[in-house]
């Protein structure tokens, strides 16, 4: 029984033991559901083993949706706990937990989930590319996401959540005040679903540099394809950064090393700068590719060219750039001395500049085009005025010496939730409104869509507003509960008010999907929203080769000009076009790293050795494997072409 | 798949081309990740606590021989690589065996250093300086650890198939990988041991 005691939750409530009823109930629901109808195979053959970057993307972005509600669930704990003084709702080591997984959840199994199943989507069709460079390493990529995912879930049912803050600054998250494996759990669903981005990474920068159509130059490519070459290299540049942090970070909880304790030698301060020399260029990775769904969704619907694309790109370098050199803004307190944080304090407001020429850009993209206020569009012009305000709080936190006052209160978290809502979700909103076609094949209602967006603009401000008052006035964040005498009563009630409509507004968002899915047409053609880039250039829903016949491009808008300006896009005959073949190798590797990360957290040895066996005998299968993929005949693509209504050639 | 002739096998189809391409780019985030080490060496050197520092226990005779050992292997790689280029399956196998020999023995030399240095009483957990050093030296002895197998399998691989467009591809960046461990030997010899020996 000794074994089985360290998977005990060291501090339960009925909450936590009502969602381990809950899991299990949907767990048996969906096993029950497949087997009843006969859905294992076409799931096995269909999702679970593809290597084709549209289903990557969709699996991505299912995924993404499913963490949003976890780490909603989260955020509407914590709004409701602290609604009223003195409140007794969560206790203190409760909240502690509810808000590190709200912060990891959202962050790395949320955000970057949804920027990355994005990309996956609409990056290889903006180029004119049949897949990504590596369409297996991809599906490794994202069942290392989702291992590392499903880990980090399990951790408040088997054994207890991490309870250290997303930041899991050292030594509150060393053994000695985070006790249990919770933080071990952080430790390894971030290096397994990290070394999955970094995969991430160097595929799409590859895939960007070597599979552009004919014609399309770096300074032709569409914006939202710049934004993810960019985000890709940030990826490639940070993420061993936090892998190395996470290794230390192991070994000073599992193996009594003293990297970042007081004593022997250790630096608790080193724990931090690596976290934020890898977080800093995060949030950069979050927030690129969200201005690059901006731009496609603000020139497709002002009916216009994107305003500035030189400036734009070049915006976005030096942004990518200077997200390396600001990292120190995030612990000015911690004591460096003038010099260091003026250094920083000038980098941070700096970063602004670049940010700013986008914003312009985008409202002179707007300025004399003809406005269709569509759902994607709403989002984009509610993001500019949000985001801006966010932004300028940013500069106000970026004031060293003032930020003495702001550091740990409330408005800092206002700030950085002004900047990741209407920046990073208000964009997967539009962005998933505006793709979703591609994807499916219908579109979602816009009615519906509307009244979405609107209680997800009033309430991320009734939610979010408040706090930058509390926390001027001092409350600070991470707090479970305060006094009344403090007076922050009224405007937290506000805040949980506001989260309560942004929850109203999450679940109208996914009915949508079901009543669009019920009730919206299905015809409605390859170019709905009369769009300007590559990806509205093949058939709806797209077939799995992309392109029937490679795109030859002109210009950095090549389907408005073939639809305006008569370019002529597809000039080659159809011939036989050469796929990947699918593979069940990257979901198996995924569990035997799932595996080596469970035993890891728990200190199972045996577990350990034979889970890294799996994982390197998976990578020996591979090096052996002789697989040459496939090839689609001329005549099932003119088939495939003709059901769709016609081929192009 | 279309064969490119005029380049050499391992740059001869497209997919090749963005293997070697996606290669140098992980090449890139390696060298952050011994960086981040590096870095963190250098915050923590000075971090001895109780335990010895890095004059006491550096030897610099094993240090120098795998320093010689893991230099020499970088070149029979280039021989290696050179030799297939030739179409010269022989030698190629040749030079890879002694490269990889070259490697057990510089791991085996790294193993015999890690033994001395816990009879010295510097273990992970003795100080911060000691878990660093530890740390980056088994990063990168992990790394040619790998990098044994790796280049065992393709030493299979070219003896069972010849020279594909596949092998050669492999090869190629396996020499890449190499070359890259020879240079992080470089400046792990440079930094942290003469460095510590001063």
């Amino acid at each position: 029984m000794e074994f089985f005691e360290r998977f005990a939750i060291p501090h339960p409530s009925p909450l936590i033991y009502a969602s381990m009823v809950a899991i299990g109930l949907v767990m048996l629901a969906i096993v029950f559901g497949l087997t009843y109808f006969k859905k294992w195979g076409y799931l096995w053959r269909e999702w679970l083993t593809t290597v084709d970057h549209k289903r990557i993307g969709i699996m991505y972005m299912i995924s993404a949706i499913l963490m949003l509600f976890r780490g909603g669930a989260d955020a509407v704990m914590m709004r409701l706990q602290t609604a009223v003084p003195d409140n007794t709702f969560l206790d203190a080591q409760h909240y502690n937990e509810v808000f590190t997984t709200h912060g990891v959840v959202m962050i790395i199994f949320m955000a970057m989930a949804f920027i990355i199943g994005m990309m996956n989507f609409v990056v290889p069709l903006q180029i004119g590319a049949r897949d990504v460079a590596f369409p297996r390493l991809n599906a490794i990529s994202f069942w290392l996401y989702f291992a590392g995912a499903m880990l980090f879930n399990i951790s408040f049912v088997i054994g207890g959540s991490p309870d250290a803050g997303w930041t899991n600054y050292f030594p509150l998250a060393g053994t000695d005040f985070s006790e249990t494996v919770g933080v071990n759990y952080y430790m390894w669903a971030l290096q397994i679903s990290g070394l999955g981005t970094l995969m991430t990474g160097i595929n799409f920068i590859v895939t960007i540099f070597k599979m552009r159509a004919p014609g399309m130059t770096l300074m032709k490519m569409p914006m939202f394809t710049w934004s993810a070459l960019i985000t890709n290299v940030i990826i490639v540049f940070a993420f061993p950064v936090l892998t190395i942090a996470l290794l230390m970070g192991t070994f000073d909880r599992q193996f009594g090393t003293h990297f970042f304790a007081s004593t022997n030698g250790g630096m608790d301060m080193l724990w931090a700068n690596l976290f934020w020399v890898w977080g800093h260029p995060e949030v950069y990775i979050l927030i690129l590719p969200a201005f690059g769904v901006y731009s496609e969704v603000i020139a497709t619907f002002s009916q216009r060219n994107l305003y500035g694309y030189k400036s734009m790109v070049g915006s976005m370098v030096l942004i990518s750039f200077m997200s390396f050199l600001v990292w120190v803004h995030h612990f000015f307190t911690m004591g460096h001395g003038a010099l260091v944080n003026g250094i920083f304090s000038i980098t941070t407001m700096a970063i602004a500049v670049p940010t700013g020429i986008k914003i312009f850009n985008w409202l002179l993209t707007m300025w004399k085009g003809k406005i269709r206020f569509t759902v994607p569009m709403l989002y984009s012009i509610g993001f500019i005025p949000l985001f801006t305000i966010g932004g300028v709080t940013g500069v106000m936190l970026a004031i060293a010496s003032a930020d003495y006052q702001y550091h740990n209160t409330m408005f800092l978290v206002a700030h950085f939730h002004n900047v990741i809502i209407p920046g990073v979700v208000f964009a997967m909103l539009a962005g998933l409104t505006y793709w979703w076609p591609k994807m499916f094949g219908f579109m979602l209602n816009e009615r519906i869509g509307k009244w979405g967006f609107w209680f997800l603009s009033i309430g991320f401000c009734l939610a979010f507003f408040p706090m930058y008052i509390t926390g001027l006035d001092g409350q600070a964040r991470r707090m479970y509960t305060y006094s009344e005498e403090t007076g922050f009563g009224p405007l937290n009630m506000l805040s949980f008010f506001g989260a309560g409509l942004m929850a109203i507004a999450f679940i109208l968002i996914v009915y949508n999907v079901y009543y669009s899915f019920r009730y919206a047409p299905r015809n409605v053609g390859q170019d709905p929203w009369n769009a300007r880039s590559l990806e509205w250039a093949t058939q709806t829903p797209v077939p799995e080769y992309n392109f029937a016949v490679t795109p030859v491009v002109n210009s950095s808008e090549a389907y408005w000009d073939s639809k305006k300006n008569g370019h002529q896009l597809f000039k080659d005959k159809i011939s036989k076009i050469h796929m990947p073949n699918n593979s069940g190798l990257p979901i198996i590797m995924a569990g035997f790293f799932f595996i080596f990360g469970f035993s890891f957290v728990f200190s199972i040895w045996v577990g350990v050795i034979l889970s890294a066996l799996g994982i390197f005998g998976c990578m020996a299968y591979r090096t052996f494997e002789n697989d040459h993929g496939r090839y689609i005949s001329e005549e099932e693509i003119h088939e495939t072409e003709k059901n769709f209504g016609g081929a192009k050639e | 798949m279309k064969i490119d002739q005029s380049q050499p096998l391992e740059y001869s189809t497209q997919q090749n081309q963005m293997n070697i391409l996606g290669f140098w780019i992980f090449l890139g985030a390696e060298i952050m990740l011994f960086g981040t080490l590096f870095a963190s060496y250098f915050t923590l050197e000075n971090g001895i606590g109780n335990g010895p520092s890095g004059a006491e226990i550096f030897e610099i005779t094993p240090v120098l021989m795998e320093t010689i050992i893991l230099l020499t292997s970088s070149f029979t790689i280039g021989l290696a690589i050179h030799a297939m280029r030739i179409q010269n399956k022989k030698a190629t196998l040749a030079f890879l065996a002694i490269t990889l020999l070259l490697g057990l023995s510089f791991l085996g030399l790294e193993i015999y250093e890690f033994i001395h240095y816990y009879h010295e009483g510097a273990t992970l957990q003795t100080s911060a300086f000691t878990a660093i050093l530890l740390t980056t030296l088994g990063t990168h002895g992990a790394h040619v650890t790998f990098g044994l197998f790796w280049g065992l399998f393709i030493f299979l691989q070219i003896k069972k198939r010849g020279f594909t467009p596949e092998t050669s591809n492999k090869s190629f960046i396996f020499s890449l990988y190499w070359h890259f461990l020879d240079v992080v030997w470089i400046f792990i010899f440079s930094f942290i041991y003469l460095k510590g020996m001063m």
